[in-house]
């Protein structure tokens, strides 16, 4: 068998070798293609594939930054930072989200309508990003969840740092910082890279200008982790930077003074350093919880405040638009003197209205002041004269004056909230309204009333550069020790009496920009204000206070909110009588002292009824309380400028 | 002179041991060292229980491959059948005896390991089907007849495995099977029968399939489909072999396997932690190892007399080819996710064990390549 299968045995051979020959080249092949995947994947793509492997290996945690604080003019804090005890949860860790919400629902106070909204967001983000189930904590329920920590996988207490605000007297300029929205991620772009979770951010006033700057930078941990979500190795840290700390030249002391006297009513309060523009106090009531927005506000409180009619979330002190009413005769009369149009001698004779084409214009007396000039027409407000001022003067040199002194444009930067007014000429009725200017009109414009709108920083701001000689100054609320070129120039002034270059190019020297063509007519103003208030007559003589160091000079004004008709005219209805919405605001522009003058103030009540008896009462204690604190805080200027 | 030669008894201790094919020990010696240098690195750069009881298997099985190469080659072809039945037997005592780890029954509880006999069986398929067609003679090879004890041989223990369930071994049976009809001369329209067949049957096999198998297979097709599910697999082992670039990150270093994102790293992806921690250069070395053992199991078939030897040596180095092929192409993201370990390399006794039987078979038929085996 074996010999006679030999030749068989040759021939299954043959066979077999040329089929394992052709299995060969299918093996090449194959060889070919394993190598071919090798040097893809390890020459050609492996820059690649190492990204990908320390994207894996690698996990950063952002660390929020800590705010910047805001501080007064006297180093105290009026936005700062306190410790908060927060609950995080790492969704990776907490194996079923279901039982852990169940059981902190048990613990916690938390609403399903919360927790709804974090497991939206869990299933949003990476599911090693924390995210913050209960961002402000009570002690004792911090201390409840530490206790149940065990039965709690995933949950994470921590002690963090949040916004908080001391009182509330400085709320509006402040504003508030809250959580970050959709909004705020689209329109501010630094926000892009700090966006870690539980970072606020500013939404108005100084929190939202300076918003970029005390945010801070962000800081991470990075670590190395394994498959599991474990942290192996801490490889790098940045603890990030917290954000710039600001010094306002605002004086908390004041801002909580006025803040107590006007609380009950809707009005607003500026103060304001006349040489250099320093914000000392500004003030806008009834005032609101910023607190209650960093955390969330609650729907509640959130409605009471949008409810409420006196508008406690407007800073009226920038936002509110007010007819100046009679403040405006200030610069009524200074356009007039300063364009030749009438002297300060000029007498008209007040009989308590004068008519313009069959329409009747009243004097706010009735009985009329007689023959009037300049001065007696400012201190005692008559109307009548005014209009017969207005009417020669027109709206156009009016408006161009009134702009000039800071009207009808906004006076500070970055304040989204702050608004512009309007300062009417004819130009602008024809292009907002549509419509040409009557001559009617202008006598409305003479006494602040009809289309003119300003805000009460913007009087503020005024009266200023009228206490200041009519320089133009440029209003601050960050504090900066340069910029006092006024005061400089007024010091060189008074050391070099017989200077002879001429007072406008010296105050060109000095960065000056005068806002007169002569001073004498912004010193005849002063001194008319001043009657307005020292002077028996005068409008605000009630109020005046008699110690010299505190003597003011101020203007009434009231503005109408609706206008008198004729019958409530004749039967001389009070203001008091009518419903509160429809009363006028009462307003009051002021500075002080008289013989040296340093601050300059605005006050308006809405509704107050009239400058005299509700505005000029307020101002009064305002002024004595920040004269009072003029020593301390020229003292203290010094002070800073030694120390830097 | 054939004759003469062909007489074993004329060999001496000394010819037998002077016939052995050197390289190819060599090549496993070095084989086996890197498997523990690999080994070693899984464990975290410790010796602990995966490298030790690694090193004890290389040693033992290997002094089990030279014990086994010095058997004479016409012994293995006598037991042929019996080894094959035994395996079966084996099979079949694991499906009513088996351990169950990880949702199949594949295990056999021996005192001193767990053996996986479809492990074995992967040598004894190759082995009976050896016998089976060097006793066929050549014109019967295509007969219907003499096709039907192959197809029971090939289907029954196959239809063991496959129900335990392992897809990749019951695969890797068939393949080894499939690759001595083939090289005995079964006709290509057999093969193309059988594909058709298999094809018509596909619909119904799948239906046969755990979930998580048509997932591996759906991954396969795109990996992006589920990628912290099933793609997961080949997608962290593409990472970590494509991370270790041209020179690999070092010993020790690899990222992806201590951080455990790299899934079954002692046994079918120990390739992958090579290859992250030693770059292209150790890939291409492990290639190299492999092709040379490789070209020398088909050198011994080529000089050795027998078409028993010849069937076997070529059979098991055509098989030996594919489960490396099967295992590299698997973990490069080449072919779906089917358990298949790495020979030697991988962590796991009875694949060591069967792997060193069959080399030790093949060194048989290099020691006694003239012994006529009846």
């Amino acid at each position: 068998m074996f010999s006679s299968g030999s030749g068989n045995t040759v021939i299954k051979s043959k066979l077999i070798t040329r089929r394992m020959f052709l299995l060969s080249t299918a093996k090449a092949i194959v060889v070919v293609g394993v190598l071919a995947r090798l040097i893809s994947l390890q020459i050609n793509e492996s820059t690649k594939y190492k990204t990908l492997s320390d994207k894996n290996r690698f996990r950063e945690w952002k660390i929020a930054p800590e705010r910047g604080i805001i501080k007064d003019y006297f180093n105290r804090e009026i936005a700062s930072n306190s410790q908060v005890y927060q609950i995080h949860l790492i969704p990776e860790d907490a194996g079923n989200i279901e039982n852990i919400f169940f059981r902190l629902k048990s613990i916690l106070n938390i609403s399903d309508q919360k927790i709804f909204s974090l497991k939206r967001k869990i299933a949003k983000q990476k599911p090693w990003d924390p995210v913050i189930i209960s961002d402000n904590l009570t002690w004792s329920e911090f201390s409840r969840v530490n206790l149940f920590l065990h039965e709690l996988q995933g949950v994470e207490p921590v002690v963090s740092i949040a916004r908080v605000y001391k009182d509330y007297s400085s709320a509006h300029i402040l504003g508030y910082v809250s959580q970050v929205s959709e909004k705020d991620l689209k329109n501010k772009k630094y926000l892009k890279e700090i966006a870690v979770p539980g970072i606020a951010v500013g939404k108005t006033g100084l929190e939202k200008k300076l918003d970029e700057k005390m945010i801070g930078k962000v800081g991470f941990q990075r670590y190395e982790v394994n498959a599991y979500g474990k942290r192996i190795k801490q490889i790098q840290v940045d603890q990030g930077k917290s954000g710039e700390s600001f010094t306002t030249t605002l004086d908390l002391e004041v801002q909580k003074y006025v803040a107590e006297i006007i609380k009950d009513k809707a009005a607003a309060v500026c103060v304001m350093d006349i040489y250099n523009g320093d914000i000392i106090s500004l003030n806008s009531s009834p005032s609101y919880n910023p607190n209650s927005f960093v955390h969330g506000i609650e729907r509640k409180y959130w409605k009471d405040l949008i409810n409420n009619d006196k508008k406690p979330l407007t800073n009226k002190a920038i936002s509110g638009l007010y007819p100046p009413g009679s403040t405006i005769k200030t610069l009524v009369a200074l356009s007039a003197l300063e364009n030749g149009i009438y002297k300060s001698s000029n007498k008209v004779k007040c009989s308590g209205k004068i008519e313009l084409f069959g329409e009747k214009f009243h004097c706010w007396k009735k009985k009329g002041h007689g023959i009037m000039d300049m001065r007696s027409a400012i201190q005692r407000s008559c109307d009548v004269y005014f209009y017969e001022v207005a009417k020669k003067l027109g709206v156009d040199r009016l408006s161009k004056t009134a702009k000039k002194f800071g009207l009808g444009k906004k006076v500070l930067d970055g304040f989204t909230e702050e608004r512009s007014g309007v300062v009417p000429n004819t130009l602008w009725k024809k292009k907002f309204i549509g419509q040409n200017w009557y001559l009617g009109e202008t006598l409305h414009t003479g006494i602040g009333q009809g289309y003119f709108q300003s805000t009460p920083l913007q009087l503020c701001l005024m009266t200023a550069q009228i206490a200041n000689g009519g320089f133009e100054l440029k209003p601050r609320i960050i504090f900066n020790k340069d910029n006092n070129n006024l005061k400089n120039y007024l010091d060189f002034k008074n050391q070099n009496p017989n200077q002879t270059t001429a007072g406008d190019l010296l105050a060109i020297n000095f960065g000056l920009k005068p806002l007169f063509k002569n001073q004498e007519n912004i010193n005849f103003i002063k001194d008319a204000m001043y009657a307005s208030s020292n002077e028996p007559g005068g409008t605000s003589y009630r109020s005046r206070l008699q110690d010299n160091r505190y003597t003011f000079a101020g203007k009434t004004g009231s503005s109408q909110v609706k206008r008198f008709t004729e019958e409530q005219r004749e039967a001389e209805v009070k203001q008091e009588d009518i419903e509160y919405k429809s009363r006028d605001h009462a307003l009051f522009i002021a500075f002080a002292p008289y013989k040296d003058p340093k601050y300059a103030i605005s006050v308006v009540v809405e509704h107050g009824g009239s400058g005299s008896s509700s505005a000029a009462p307020i101002a009064k204690k305002v002024i004595k309380k920040v004269l009072e604190r003029d020593d301390l805080r020229k003292s203290f200027n010094n002070l800073l400028g030694e120390s830097i | 002179m054939y004759q003469a030669r062909s007489i074993q008894s004329s060999l001496s201790f000394k010819d037998k041991f002077f016939s052995i094919d050197y390289v190819l020990v060599i090549s496993i010696l070095i084989l086996g060292f890197v498997s523990i240098v690999a080994m070693y690195s899984t464990d975290g750069g410790e010796f602990q229980y995966h490298t030790k009881s690694h090193i004890i298997r290389f040693i033992v099985f290997f002094f089990m491959f030279f014990i086994l190469s010095f058997v004479q080659i016409r012994y293995w072809h006598n037991i042929s059948y019996l080894l094959y039945f035994l395996f079966f037997i084996l099979l079949l005592g694991v499906k009513y005896f088996g351990l169950t780890s990880s949702g199949s029954q594949r295990w056999l509880n021996f005192y001193f390991m767990n053996l996986q006999p479809s492990e074995l069986m992967k040598v004894g398929l190759i082995l009976f089907l050896a016998k089976y067609y060097h006793r066929v003679s050549i014109e019967n090879i295509n007969r219907i007849k003499f096709l039907f004890t192959p197809i029971v041989a090939l289907i029954a223990p196959v239809l063991l495995v496959i129900t335990q369930p392992d897809l990749g071994t019951s695969l890797l049976i068939v393949s080894g099977g499939v690759v001595v009809a083939w090289l005995a001369g079964v006709r290509p329209k057999f093969f193309g029968y059988a594909i058709i067949i298999f094809i018509a049957f596909l619909p119904i096999a799948i239906s046969f399939l755990k979930p998580y198998q048509k997932s591996r297979i759906l991954t396969f097709l795109n990996p992006d489909r589920d990628p912290l599910g099933a793609g997961y697999q080949i997608i962290q082992s593409k990472i970590a072999i494509g991370s270790g670039g041209l020179f690999g990150k070092g010993f020790l270093n690899g990222s992806q396997s201590y951080l455990d994102y790299l899934p079954e790293k002692h046994t079918d992806f120990i390739f992958t932690l090579f290859s992250e921690e030693f770059g292209f250069f150790g890939s291409f070395f492990i290639l190299l190892l492999y092709g040379l053992i490789i070209s020398r199991l088909i050198k011994i078939g080529n000089i050795t007399r027998s078409n028993f030897g010849k069937l076997y040596c070529y059979g098991f180095a055509t098989a030996f080819f594919i489960y490396v092929a099967v295992n590299m192409g698997m973990v490069l993201g080449l072919l779906p996710i089917v358990g298949s370990p790495l020979p030697i390399m991988s962590y796991g006794g009875s694949s060591m064990m069967a792997i060193m039987l069959g080399l030790g078979i093949a060194m048989s038929c290099k020691i006694y390549k003239d012994t006529p085996v009846n």
